[in-house]
């Protein structure tokens, strides 16, 4: 049974980037998409590893941004400063990235995952600006001005596989007796840490993973657009990761990849309304949330699903 | 079941990004037809968020200059269309709207309208070839591509000319402040310190300050302390502002110099310019200029936008007439190659001085003085 579903998820990824592949390589897509086609997976990265977080282990950060910009600088700073042919230079730079966030959120970790709630919420909010802080005076990553120079190496390929990569590796960790453990906390700290879970141990490790990820996509997105400023990773680009999250569901992966496709293409694909853009998306954002969560709607797609199911 | 409807919104967003292929697909071929009657210029820049009013006033700008083209016959017998796509001010936007005007064929490109996106966007349009000026993207990298031309003068050329200009004046003992967490700032006090000193002048004060801090009272003092006998502040005019109210408070009375980002400072201490009377900054656009064209042009700007227009206005409509001359230059011929190569050869005589490019894309034009008189800026040259 579990082996039949990983054959179709490994049939759909297949799918979906033979598509792709089609859609690009014949010049089938029109530009705009195929310019979108990394920032999507670049969220998709993003959501996906902050839902480990925030739906997951039930904890609400606010410094996502933050790993990604760590992670974008550290690597993308290795590009810039190696010249090597890109297919050795590109993994180095993605797992410098990766480790780099993943080292700082170890460090951010210690003291803030003794927090809860509104207060890590708080703690690493402050974490994000105190980096974009540093970032905005280093004078060795560009300083306000940002990194310049990276050389755009990566393509729609890379990215593909580092968000299938992303997918299976924080999937399987969520099924394993690991996400178990993660999920067991954020249902009862108490009851899980009475049957033996090391609290403590798991929190850290889901944080760490998450900021992991978080800086592979930083890197992604630095290599993809050749400039990295530290005013991109505001808290407000934090928030916008965190939208997705919970536009999609808490806990849900596939909800997360939807969300993050949608989000990232709906403004692009909008841009026919010209001043009405941004309050079109806005509304549209709304009523997405409305059709997700509303009780009185919830009830009715659920009854849509139910009888359909009794018909079967 | 929840499958299922996960299953029906992936292929509504499916059949949503088909929709969207084959719509721009088709727009593509239109615009690839040489034959066309129209010179497509794409224009990029923030018209929402924090920089809204850089964008605006450049697409603004742009606009005037587009329909006084269009009103007198077009260009070599074609007419122009400005499609003007937001990018937030966000670099990865910027790249989106560039790859959506590429989408609707454009011939040249106005962007972007900050340093940072029109580095990223001329990444992208380096790889096309594409004729690009960015009207106001001030960073030394905004043309480091062949392709990339620019309007406004460099972050370090404002240091450099307001250097010697200070030194003109008989001073030569400065106290400089400047924004360490902006870029803009940064270049102009680096670029200021080093000519200065490589002049035989001495800097005998150099404070800074991080965007968002209202108190400049430490720095005020320490400079009141020192021998300075100018002041040089290279940052915006917010905080133009704060720093010439309290100088008075303290007492400190020194000549005022600064850049381009003063522009709108006596708006912002609401038309009493007591404390800052006097002083003294680079701008490539004063809107009470006397000359006619200036003229001509804010008069324009006031009946369609009820406002007047500030240097980013005028760097857009630079730009626009840039491509004028190019187009004219070519004698019609809109390839790539063609217009870069004429962008060299044109002069323009246009609202921010007159100028002409060079093969690194840099504008070679005399700068403009405006000094704050009575409540108002006077153009001194």
């Amino acid at each position: 049974m579990k082996n039949k579903k990983n054959i179709i998820y490994a049939a759909i990824a297949i799918i979906v980037y033979l598509l792709i592949f089609t859609l690009v390589e014949t010049g089938t897509a029109s530009r705009q998409l195929q310019n979108l086609i990394v920032p999507v997976l670049v969220n998709i990265m993003l959501a996906v590893s902050l839902n480990l977080i925030v739906g997951f282990l039930g904890e609400l950060t606010l410094g996502h941004a933050g790993f990604m910009s760590v992670g974008a600088y550290a690597g993308c700073l290795f590009t810039v400063n190696c010249h090597l042919p890109a297919v050795i230079e590109l993994p180095i730079a993605f797992v410098i990235g990766g480790l780099t966030a993943a080292v700082f959120g170890f460090i951010i970790g210690i003291p803030a995952l003794r927090l809860k709630g509104d207060y890590l919420a708080i703690v690493t909010l402050g974490f994000g600006e105190i980096i974009r802080s540093i970032l905005n005076s280093l004078d060795i990553v560009g300083g306000s001005g940002g990194l310049k120079g990276i050389d755009k190496s990566s393509n729609y390929t890379v990215a593909y596989v580092l968000t299938i990569i992303t997918l299976i590796v924080i999937s399987n960790i969520i099924r394993s007796c690991h996400g178990r453990s993660i999920k067991a906390i954020r249902d009862n700290v108490i009851a899980a840490e009475s049957v033996g879970v090391n609290v403590v141990y798991y929190k850290m490790f889901a944080f760490v993973l998450s900021a992991f990820f978080a800086g592979v996509a930083g890197v992604l997105y630095g290599q993809n657009l050749g400039i990295i400023k530290p005013a991109t990773f505001d808290f407000n680009k934090s928030i916008e990761i965190l939208v997705m999250v919970v536009l999609g569901g808490m806990g849900n992966i596939r909800g997360s990849i939807i969300a993050a496709i949608i989000l990232t293409l709906l403004p692009e694909l909008l841009r026919d309304l010209a001043d009405y853009r941004m309050l079109f998306y806005a509304l549209a954002l709304i009523l997405m949330m409305l059709f997700s969560s509303n009780p009185t709607l919830v009830e009715f797609r659920q009854r849509l699903f139910t009888r359909k199911k009794g018909g079967k | 079941m929840l499958k299922r409807f996960l299953a029906l919104a992936m292929a509504g967003t499916m059949a949503l990004t088909m929709v969207g292929c084959g719509g721009s697909g088709a727009e593509n071929d239109a615009a690839a037809d040489d034959g066309s009657d129209v010179i497509k210029i794409g224009g990029i820049g923030p018209l929402t968020g924090d920089a809204a009013s850089y964008g605006v006033s450049t697409k603004n700008g742009a606009e005037i200059a587009v329909q006084e083209i269009n009103e007198a016959g077009g260009v070599e017998g074609k007419q122009l269309e400005l499609l003007f796509e937001d990018d937030e001010c966000d670099e990865q936007k910027s790249v989106n709207a560039y790859s959506t005007l590429m989408d609707q064929g454009i011939n040249v490109l106005v962007g972007s309208v900050t340093s940072a996106c029109s580095i990223a966007v001329s990444g992208e349009s380096s790889q096309d070839g594409i004729l690009q000026i960015t009207p106001s993207g001030s960073a030394k990298e905004c043309t480091a591509t062949p392709n990339a031309f620019r309007i406004c003068f460099t972050d370090p050329l404002q240091g450099q000319v307001m250097a010697e200009y200070i030194q003109q004046q008989g001073l030569s003992k400065a106290a400089v402040i400047y924004n360490n967490g902006d870029e803009y700032s940064k270049g102009i006090h680096d670029a200021f310190v080093a000519k200065f000193t490589e002049a035989g002048g001495e800097i005998v004060a150099d404070e800074s300050f991080t965007s968002g801090d209202v108190d400049f009272k430490t720095q005020l003092t320490k400079i009141k302390g020192s021998e300075a006998d100018c002041l040089f502040l290279p940052f915006y005019y917010t905080e133009v502002a704060y720093v010439s109210e309290q100088a008075a408070s303290l007492g400190l009375t020194l000549p005022m110099f600064g850049c381009d980002g003063w522009d709108g400072v006596i708006k912002q201490l609401n038309g009493d310019t007591t404390n800052i009377e006097g002083g003294t900054f680079l701008t490539p656009f004063v809107p009470t200029d006397p000359d006619e064209k200036i003229q001509a042009f804010v008069k324009k700007y006031n009946e369609k936008y009820g406002a007047d227009p500030d240097q980013f206005a005028a760097d857009g409509y630079d730009a626009i007439y840039a491509i004028k001359l190019a187009v004219e230059q070519t004698g019609g011929d809109l390839s790539n190659e063609a217009l870069i190569d004429a962008m060299t050869k044109i002069t323009l005589s246009g609202l921010t001085g007159d100028m002409t490019f060079d093969a690194n894309g840099e504008p070679n034009k005399s700068a403009k003085v405006a000094v704050i008189e009575n409540g108002a800026y006077t153009a001194k040259s």
